[in-house]
């Protein structure tokens, strides 16, 4: 029984960096976590001998850079490499790929389809603007819209700057395209269905939603706002796996003098006289503080870790109908050689990126079907990568490491709970289809880590195994996330926080929400100015 | 130099009508010019066999903005309702029907924690149309580089939201851009009632329950009983009377309406109108010309593209109008029983969409250009109340059927055989024996719309 000035459950990557902010400003800060590992869902482990796995989440963009500076993540061992390709293979073998150069990208789409190439451009224009206009708002707490409060006010009218800024029209192609799916969106530049296909596949990763489902578009800029070193939409790899960024943000709390306890499950929040007073764990251990800082998604925070009878009325009830849908499956694969894609020709630097197997957006949408249906696509959308190939750190030389993230897997199979069966199957058929496009690669294959959404919840604690702690809807965006009137990082319970991606500005390994938190926090203990704000151009 | 006072309106839809009515009552010279041999558009009876008349496309009213009926005493011009607020029946497969009437909900299969539910749900909703209903007699403002005006209604808008009260505000401010699929599965356990609410939320859209949008269009449904409306009526004489009403009215005014007058394009004198050109060579010169038609149709085909900036042309091209409703209409030789339903319920507005997945997988088909193989309906018979009608004892059926693809994968007659067989037999198994009455049947798919109707990808909000 210890006495901490706050605690932080969950040691995710929010978690931690809330955490980190907190102990940076002086306070005697407690982390537990019920793991034996840390990182949450950006973690890195050793299943199979000599193979890193980077289990859930697996490339990075998102990683506020003010945070990666702020908290010195290189001194801190993170090393995010940039990595160039990636490439949708059609089931006729033709191919479409992404490339650096502005040229060539714009005689690879010249090849599907010259109109394309032209558009390309107005495209990427018009994304980058949204992803420009979003970026600000990233480090920021939404304000209320129905309050009268003047930091409310101030930060409303800030946001009506930032949309005046871009002028008229602007806020016009906004409201449109946040209520638009990703298909309609598409349609007003492109004509051909692989070019389509190959760039709708961010608007639906994550998300319990369809390529046709209004909602998607907005799902896309949430997989663009990121950048790796300045260029926006990039993606790279942390060096060793996400893992690693956990392990970073872990490493620059400890530096700060906090304290992380594995093992060690929460069972409840203790509520004294309508305020937390600490956490029980379930081996019954009790650590005591005036702040109690939340990391689990909201369903599993406030249904969960918390008695009934200690919030107010309705909590519960948001809490259940918080949408947080299992939408996405994962695999894991050793292999011990690098398979062979032959519609890519050997030593093809595309194969360096995201590969996809795609025919059309109809193909797309009936993997959705499938999913609406209670049951995984018969045809996933799968995003597949070695990083082995750019990370040696990943695998034994000359080995290599695969990690396929698959879209769509239900978290109930015809609303009753998976088995090991279901499992072997889901398994197979993303094994079939990966082997479809590459014959050798099933010979190649030495170990198959597979998770669907049950593992997720089970291992991670991701409710349903939703990869964004709840889904990015508009109900479920800035200032109603997670909930309306608790959207700015305080709970329904004095000295009650909550850090995780449920909150604003949601998934993604963006630890936004962890800082956003930790400057609540702060500004409530009148300690300003240690978490940044905003966002700094380079 | 034309007369600065000449005001030419394209098109006898409703709304035109209406704009020349009041355009007239200001004492502007207004020539209505409209392609059809009737007024009205989509808002017209038609005869489908000897004796059979329809509504044959619009068929109920529950939008008319009452302000407009009284300003324009489309009464004193012969507007009457059969009528008036029809309760909506949700038809069960197992006969336990679900009669919704106003905030009540009335079913042996509705608990009563839904019941209860739905009075709240039914209040709850009506006041969020409100705020939308309000804003329909107003033009909608820039957000940006308006005048005042913009500013005022923009700031109306605003306080109108504000006004509905803390809790109420961010409920709405939660579920306005979201799917009704979401909304029901929080508040209530029939699949009766969540069938029968999402069918009014996908009613004429190109969504399913589960699409997002889905709450925004149900609210804009409600608007009208959201301001006073009764609710779903029926005009006596068909949807036609309402247009032959208005059209009444803008006559008396002054206005001047022309039918079998197509109008094939928007002369321009340098960079302003100058009148209108009709197909037979006719020309019209007028300082004002308001187009009726939909917007691609206006801004492409009469204007044309080349009067106008390429980016404004590029979203002309891409306003999203692919309807996905058909309409059918039967003649029937008699009064058809629906089984389990008492029979003066029959007349109601009836619903079959039991549950949500049922209209989700009847929009499922339509998303890759199939007919939906179950199709989710509203079934009204109009002759129940108006025997003009129909020959004595004899009735006319009129339903909208949902999906039917803009743009089907099959031909056009090959779908319509098939949806019209798909529809008969979800009608034939609420109310056997159905298919033996019926004299002559009727299908518009979206395209057989457009072309009739002159509505481009026959989608009914344009």
């Amino acid at each position: 029984m210890t006495q901490y000035d706050a605690i932080v459950v969950g040691a995710g990557h929010n978690g931690l960096t809330n955490a980190a902010y907190l102990a940076r400003s002086g306070l005697k800060v407690l982390v537990v976590e019920s793991n034996p590992w840390i990182g949450g869902a950006a973690v890195s482990r050793e299943n199979e001998n000599g193979w890193i796995y980077t289990n859930c989440t697996y490339v990075s963009s998102l990683l506020r850079p003010e945070l990666f500076r702020d908290l010195e993540l290189a001194r801190h061992g993170l090393q995010i490499v940039p990595y160039g390709g990636g490439v949708s293979i059609t089931s006729k073998g033709d191919i479409l790929g992404n490339y650096t150069d502005e040229h060539v990208q714009r005689r690879e789409f010249a090849r599907h389809s010259p109109r394309d190439a032209d558009a390309y451009h107005r495209y990427s224009t018009d994304v980058t603007r949204q992803c420009k206009f979003i970026r600000p708002l990233l480090l920021r707490t939404p304000p209320d819209p129905t309050s009268f409060k003047p930091r409310d006010l101030r930060e409303m009218l800030f946001l009506g700057r930032e949309f005046a800024k871009f002028g008229e029209q602007f806020v016009y192609d906004t409201m449109r395209f946040y209520s638009m799916s990703i298909a309609d969106f598409l349609d007003e530049y492109f004509e051909s269905d692989l070019i389509k296909c190959h760039l709708s596949g961010s608007g639906i990763i994550g998300s319990a939603m369809g390529v046709y489902s209004p909602g998607t578009a907005y799902v896309l800029l949430h997989h663009y706002m990121g950048d790796v070193d300045g260029s926006i939409g990039a993606w790279g790899f942390a060096r060793g796996g996400m893992g690693a960024v956990s392990k970073a943000i872990a490493s620059a709390y400890k530096s700060y003098g906090g304290e992380i306890i594995t093992d060690a499950p929460v069972e409840r929040v203790i509520v004294k006289g309508g305020r937390v007073a600490g956490v029980v764990t379930k081996n019954g251990n009790e650590y005591h503080a005036k702040i109690v800082v939340s990391n689990l998604d909201p369903r599993r925070t406030f249904t969960k870790i918390f008695d009934p009878k200690d919030l107010p009325p309705g909590i519960v009830e948001k809490a259940n109908n918080w949408k947080i849908r299992g939408s996405s499956g994962k695999l894991n694969i050793a292999l011990d050689g690098l398979p062979e894609f032959p519609a890519l020709g050997k030593d093809n630097p595309l194969a360096y990126g995201d590969m996809h197997f795609l025919d059309s957006l109809e193909k797309m949408e009936r993997a959705y079907d499938d999913w609406k249906n209670g049951t995984w696509s018969k045809e996933p959308y799968l995003d597949l990568l070695i990083p082995s190939m750019t990370d040696p750190t990943m695998a034994p030389p000359g080995k290599h490491f695969m990690s396929v993230f698959v879209q769509y897997v239900p978290p109930k199979i015809h609303g009753r709970e998976w088995t090991d069966a279901d499992r072997e199957g889901f398994k197979n058929t993303v094994l079939d289809q990966i082997a479809r496009y590459s014959p050798n690669f099933k010979s190649l294959v030495r170990h198959v880590e597979c998770r669907t959404p049950r593992e997720l919840e089970a291992e991670v604690g991701l409710t349903e195994g939703n990869i964004f702690q709840g889904e990015l809807t508009m109900d479920q965006l800035l200032f109603n996330r997670p909930f309306p009137g608790y959207a700015q990082y305080r709970g329904p319970v004095k000295g009650f926080y909550m850090c995780g991606s449920g909150t604003h500005p949601g998934g993604g390994v963006m630890a936004a929400p962890g800082a956003n938190a930790a400057r609540e926090i702060l500004i409530d203990l009148k300690r300003p100015g240690i978490v940044p704000e905003g966002w700094q151009d380079d | 130099m034309t007369d600065r006072n000449r005001i030419i309106v394209i098109g006898a839809g409703h709304n035109g009508l209406v704009c020349a009515a009041y355009l007239a009552r200001a004492g502007r010279q207004v020539t209505v010019l409209e392609a059809a041999n009737q007024v009205g558009g989509a808002s017209v009876t038609r005869e489908i066999a000897k004796g059979f008349r329809v509504s044959a496309c619009a068929h109920l009213s529950y939008l008319l903005d009452a302000g407009i009926v009284r300003e324009l005493k489309l009464a004193s011009h012969g507007l009457k309702w059969a009528r008036e607020g029809l309760k909506t029946v949700a038809l069960a497969p197992a006969g336990e029907h679900l009669v919704l009437d106003g905030p009540r909900a009335v079913s042996p299969a509705v608990s009563d924690t839904d019941r209860k539910a739905y009075a709240e749900y039914h209040a709850r909703m009506l006041k969020f149309a409100r705020v939308l209903g309000k804003q329909h007699r107003r033009t909608p403002p820039r957000v940006l580089g308006g005048g005042r005006s913009d500013l005022v209604t923009g700031a109306l808008l605003g306080l109108d939201i504000r006004r509905l009260g803390r809790d109420a505000m961010r409920e709405f401010l939660r579920i306005a851009g979201i799917n009704i699929y979401d909304v029901l599965e929080e508040k209530f356990d029939s699949p009766l009632l969540k069938g029968a609410l999402a069918f009014d939320a996908v009613l004429g859209t190109n969504l399913g329950p589960r699409s997002n949008n889905s709450v925004l269009a149900l609210l804009h449904r409600l608007s009208g009983q959201a301001l006073g409306g009764t609710g779903p009526s029926l005009p006596e004489g068909g949807m036609g009377a309402v247009s032959e009403a208005l059209a009444a009215a803008a006559r008396a005014a002054g206005a001047t309406i022309r039918v079998n007058s197509p109008v094939a394009r928007i002369t321009q004198d340098g960079d302003r109108v100058s009148g209108v050109e009709l197909e037979d060579g006719e020309k019209l010169a007028a300082a004002t010309v308001i187009s009726n038609a939909d917007p691609s149709r206006t801004l492409l085909g009469l204007l044309g593209a080349r009067h106008l900036e390429t980016g404004f042309v590029h979203r002309v091209r891409h306003i999203r109008a692919k309807g996905m409703a058909a309409k059918l209409h039967l003649a029937l030789e008699a009064m058809p029983s629906i089984a389990r339903l008492p029979s003066e319920l029959a007349g109601e507005r009836l619903v079959i969409a039991p549950d949500l997945g049922y209209i989700e997988h009847a929009f499922d088909a339509a998303k890759y250009g199939q007919c939906s193989p179950e199709p989710a309906l509203e079934v009204t018979f109009p002759s129940l109340h108006d025997k003009s009608l129909a020959p004595a004892g004899k009735h006319v059926l009129s339903a909208i059927v949902q999906y039917a693809p803009f743009d089907p994968r099959a031909s056009g007659d090959t779908a319509r055989k098939e949806l019209l067989d798909h529809t008969l037999a979800v009608l034939e198994r609420a109310a056997p024996g159905l298919r033996r009455q019926v004299i002559a049947a009727e299908l518009l798919l979206p395209a057989d719309i457009e072309r009739e109707f002159r509505i481009t990808g026959g989608h009914w909000h344009h």
